[in-house]
């Protein structure tokens, strides 16, 4: 069976507390997730602005995760409650934009869960790339 | 325009393992503002060092990226190699080629072009840094402990001991908190005033240390390092520098019919009094609820008893004000109202009582003076029923409990049951138990010898109802392990009831600043690895008011919360962390989003002048971000809905040339 | 140890009873008025009711014992509402007997000795929408 190999692109917004802590976890564990994924680094996972997920998926990407410390751990006490209500809100806008809604996740990973960062990151992938690639948000107000 | 120097690392063969470092070094060196680009074989060894820092001279640098090992290894390696150069420490960024690429990837060809990506998100990133300032903030070498109790006095001798000076601010007329009511301590059996008293008058003493007893924290401003904060001092009506606690004016008061609280209301006091011999300071105080010459005026006996002429009628609250550099919550618990429990009877048989009215009844200080007597009619118990667990571990919802452990009741119900076998060993003891929890050193130890050889009898089950039946009490209970319902005939019943964060502790963490959770108790910064902390920065949390501990506990975190409090205090300045929220004053609309999202109260409104047009000024209400108090989480640059908040070191434009970087 | 099947959940539908709350300290047995007429008490219905043993309490008298006098649901610490349990399971064995519906003329005729009257006042309150 002849195939084209598609590569998704996958933004990861890391927190620097927690889950870029397991992102190097994976790394040092030598846990393999693929090279599609590019994480950043942000100081907490409230500090994603929604705006961020729309400008990736803007310029081209297929799928956007982010990911922060578990509920109760954030290091700034309350950053990843307000990061789940404000994704749960913008998911459901996606939708509504006519993005599917597993092309974006939110995940709680803790510094030592480098398995599960690796673990996510390849499910993730698999989800993404199975929907193929994604309708590129147009923005109408620099229409070329 | 950026002069961007490129660095990337072999890491050995961590990295050039996977990566093509020389690909990557010559496909970034194309990227606009590059002007140098290079790869070594270890960049954070002295030499590697050396290598950016000639490279820095020589090119004229103005930016850096290091594609290296994860930033949080040597980000601080290279941003101190930057400055010695004098380029702006937060001029460097990290590309994270090693955890995040040569570690987890196999194929070359896959990784060198992820790390060619990563690179150029770096160069994007480093095109919009900013020189960025760590602010310092003067400290105030004085810290507020809020709360006389042990987990007060032992956190405020402690900062004394390092040579700081502290003052501690307590509600009642003394320290000594709930520790001094107490009777015996478990394990060990010690008695508490005989440990407790030495360490009140160690604090009444040491001469750094200033006792504001009789007094209440008013107000805070300010943040850490520089906390402002307005203490009003209640009247005592006597005048605390001539009073000797001779206690002859307490003799003589005519009005003897006050409850003890000290004694929890089970006997009576006079209006004027001194709550207990070991008082510190130990000064008498005039109830004025009570007090015939403040209420009618005529009376005035204590002020002619007294010798020293200390009694002033006309004294008046008094607000001072002090400055200090970081305060400390140890406002301590109560235990809950048992009256909302009609099932137990507590509000209507007097001989159901709380486990802290045992213990003042257990106590020779004691309103039975340490005999053992019912309430009722001062008879002996015979049969007495510990019920565990009133209020404690209860749904959510429940209005009359609470939903945690309160952790002290069955080690001290187990040390009332076996003190009350060893003094009357004609008494039979029942203690009716959901789980009996003993995780502490020598507690398990402890619990059994109450069972095995004290002869305590530890029932599994829980009491349902408490009914008075002629002069005794029927308990009715079930035996779950026997599959029995018992109906047991006792003359005392005590309850070991939950215990609540004082009542005063909400408005003080308001005053603060300080979070607090469902069940008013401080939250800590860090539930495992900040736990003396509150997340507002130089707010300290000693003893239950974080939670519910005993004494040990209370006291190993007083402790540890004063090492965090010297930690402040210790350093002539405070350097802030630079990466932190910034409002635009011209775009914002003062709608006060920031405000209610920051954790940390750090973001302020003013109203400030602006030029309007046709020369007019207008008065707009914008924020502003105290940088000394903002730990830049960035809650607020999401909330904000003009776009006037930004974190700097994390802009919005920074991440925004990340992503795109990325998307290319 | 469980056996998760029909009769339970139906059990733990129509009661809207969460037993995974309880935290077995035994209140509601020790509150409990019928205690010394029931084969298995309060707290057993709920253990029993999570490990899926059914048919043990649907064969027993206790069902009819409990007098629905709900003191236990009052006093339960976790809000786990034993009584909704007893009747449920009550109810499972009524609806068996194929009388899904009672009707008022009907009560005469279940009428014995040892009902306890509450129960029909129970049964009434849950039947008669």
């Amino acid at each position: 069976m002849p195939v084209t190999e598609y590569k998704p692109k996958i933004v990861a917004f890391c927190c620097n507390w927690c889950s870029y802590a397991g992102a190097d976890g994976a790394g040092s564990a030598r846990l393999s997730y693929p090279a599609e994924v590019k994480v950043i680094r942000v100081p907490c996972s409230c500090r994603v602005n929604p705006m961020f997920i729309l400008r990736a998926f803007q310029r081209g990407a297929d799928g956007v995760i982010i990911a922060g410390c578990h509920p109760g751990d954030c290091h700034y006490t309350s950053g990843n409650y307000f990061t789940r209500r404000r994704m749960t809100l913008l998911f459901s806008m996606l939708d509504y934009l006519g993005i599917e809604r597993e092309r974006t996740r939110v995940e709680w990973i803790s510094a030592a869960e480098g398995a599960k960062f690796s673990k996510t990151m390849n499910e993730f992938c698999a989800t993404v790339a199975a929907l193929g690639e994604n309708k590129r948000l147009e923005d109408l107000r620099c229409k070329k | 325009m950026q002069r961007i120097g490129v660095f990337i690392c072999h890491c050995g063969t961590n990295i050039a393992g996977t990566v093509d470092v020389k690909a990557v070094a010559e496909a970034l060196g194309h990227e606009a503002g590059v002007v140098f680009s290079t790869e070594y074989q270890y960049m954070c060894s002295e030499s590697g060092q050396q290598l950016m820092r000639k490279a820095i001279r020589e090119h004229k640098l103005t930016g850096v990226v290091v594609c290296s090992c994860s930033p949080r290894m040597h980000e601080a390696t290279f941003r101190k190699a930057a400055s010695l150069e004098g380029i702006n420490p937060y001029m460097v960024e990290i590309a994270n080629i090693r955890e995040h690429v040569s570690w987890i990837h196999k194929d070359m060809k896959e990784a060198t072009e992820k790390a060619i990506i990563l690179g150029r998100a770096a160069i994007a990133k480093v095109h919009l840094n900013q020189p960025l300032q760590a602010g310092e903030s003067p400290v105030t070498k004085r810290a507020l402990v809020i709360g006389g109790g042990i987990a007060g006095i032992q956190t405020a001798l402690d900062i004394a001991e390092a040579g700081f000076e502290v003052d501690i601010v307590e509600k009642s007329p003394t320290i000594g908190g709930k520790m001094a009511q107490l009777d015996k301590t478990f394990p060990t059996l010690d008695c508490a005033a005989c440990i407790l008293t030495p360490k009140m008058v160690d604090a009444g003493q040491n001469e750094k240390i200033k006792i504001f007893a009789y007094s209440e924290v008013e107000a805070v401003k300010g943040y850490v390092g520089n906390f402002n904060v307005s203490i009003r001092r209640k009247a005592r009506y006597v005048d605390e520098t001539k009073c000797t606690g001779c206690g002859l004016c307490t003799e003589k008061c005519p009005q003897k019919k006050v409850p003890n609280e000290f004694n929890m209301g089970m006997n009576n006091r006079h209006a004027i009094y001194i709550p207990f011999a070991q008082a510190v300071p130990k000064v008498a105080t005039i109830d004025a609820d009570y007090c015939m010459m403040l209420k009618t005026g005529k009376c005035g006996i204590c002020s002619k008893v007294c010798g020293a002429g200390a009694i002033d009628y006309k004294q008046q609250d008094e607000v001072i004000e002090r400055q200090y550099g970081a305060i400390v919550a140890a406002t301590g618990f109560n235990p809950i109202d048992a009256k909302a429990y009609n099932e137990y009877g507590y509000a209507t048989c007097p001989d159901v009582v709380t486990s802290l009215e045992l213990e003042r009844l257990m106590n020779a200080a004691g309103p039975t003076n340490g005999t053992l007597l019912r309430p009722s009619d001062n008879e002996h118990p015979h049969t007495v029923v510990f019920v565990q667990c009133v209020g404690s571990r209860c749904t959510e919802t429940d209005e009359r409990g609470k939903p945690y452990c309160s952790k002290i009741c069955c080690m001290y119900t187990a040390k009332h049951a076996m003190l009350i076998r060893e003094k009357y060993p004609d008494t039979d003891v029942y203690v009716f138990y959901i789980d009996v929890r003993t995780p502490g050193k020598n507690f398990d130890e402890f619990y059994r010898r109450a069972v095995e050889q004290y002869g305590v009898h530890y029932i599994k089950g829980m009491v349902g109802k408490v009914t008075q039946n002629g002069k005794q009490l029927r308990v009715q209970a079930s035996d779950l392990l026997a599959g029995e319902q018992l109906h047991i005939d006792a003359d005392l019943v005590v309850l070991a009831t939950a215990i609540e964060p004082d009542k005063t502790a909400r408005s003080i963490a308001t005053m603060l600043t300080a979070s607090m959770d469902t069940n008013d108790f401080f939250t800590e910064a860090h539930p495992k690895l900040r736990p003396v902390e509150s997340p507002t920065a130089g707010i300290f949390l000693s003893g239950v008011c974080q939670g519910p501990k005993d004494i040990p506990e209370t006291v190993s975190q007083a402790s540890a919360c004063a090492a965090k409090v010297i930690g402040v205090l210790a350093k002539d300045k405070l350097t802030c962390n630079p990466c932190v929220a910034q409002s635009d004053e011209m775009l914002c609309n003062g709608c006060s989003s920031c405000e209610k999202v920051c954790p940390y109260g750090a973001i302020s409104y003013s109203d400030k002048e602006f030029r309007g047009p046709n020369r007019t000024t207008l008065i707009r209400r914008v924020a502003s971000v105290n940088p000394a108090v903002c730990q830049g989480c960035g809650a607020c640059t999401v909330a904000c809905p003009s776009g006037a908040m930004d974190l700097k070191g994390f802009s919005n434009k920074q991440i925004m040339a990340e992503v795109d970087a990325i998307c290319q | 140890m469980s056996h998760s099947n029909n009769a339970t959940e139906q059990v733990l539908r129509s009661s809207g009873v969460d037993v995974r709350k309880c935290m077995r300290c035994g209140k509601c047995t020790a509150t409990c008025p019928a205690f010394d007429e029931m084969e298995y008490h309060p707290h057993q219905f709920v253990y029993m009711v999570e490990k899926g043993e059914i048919e043990k309490l649907a064969a027993s008298p206790s069902i009819y014992k409990c007098l629905s006098c709900f003191a236990c649901v009052d006093r339960c610490p976790r809000g786990v509402e034993p009584a909704k349990v007893v009747e449920a399971v009550r109810l499972a064995v009524i609806r068996q007997q194929g009388q899904n519906h009672m009707k008022s003329d009907d009560i005469p005729a279940l009428l014995d000795e040892d009902m306890p009257q509450q129960l029909l006042v129970s049964a009434m309150r849950k039947y008669s929408k």
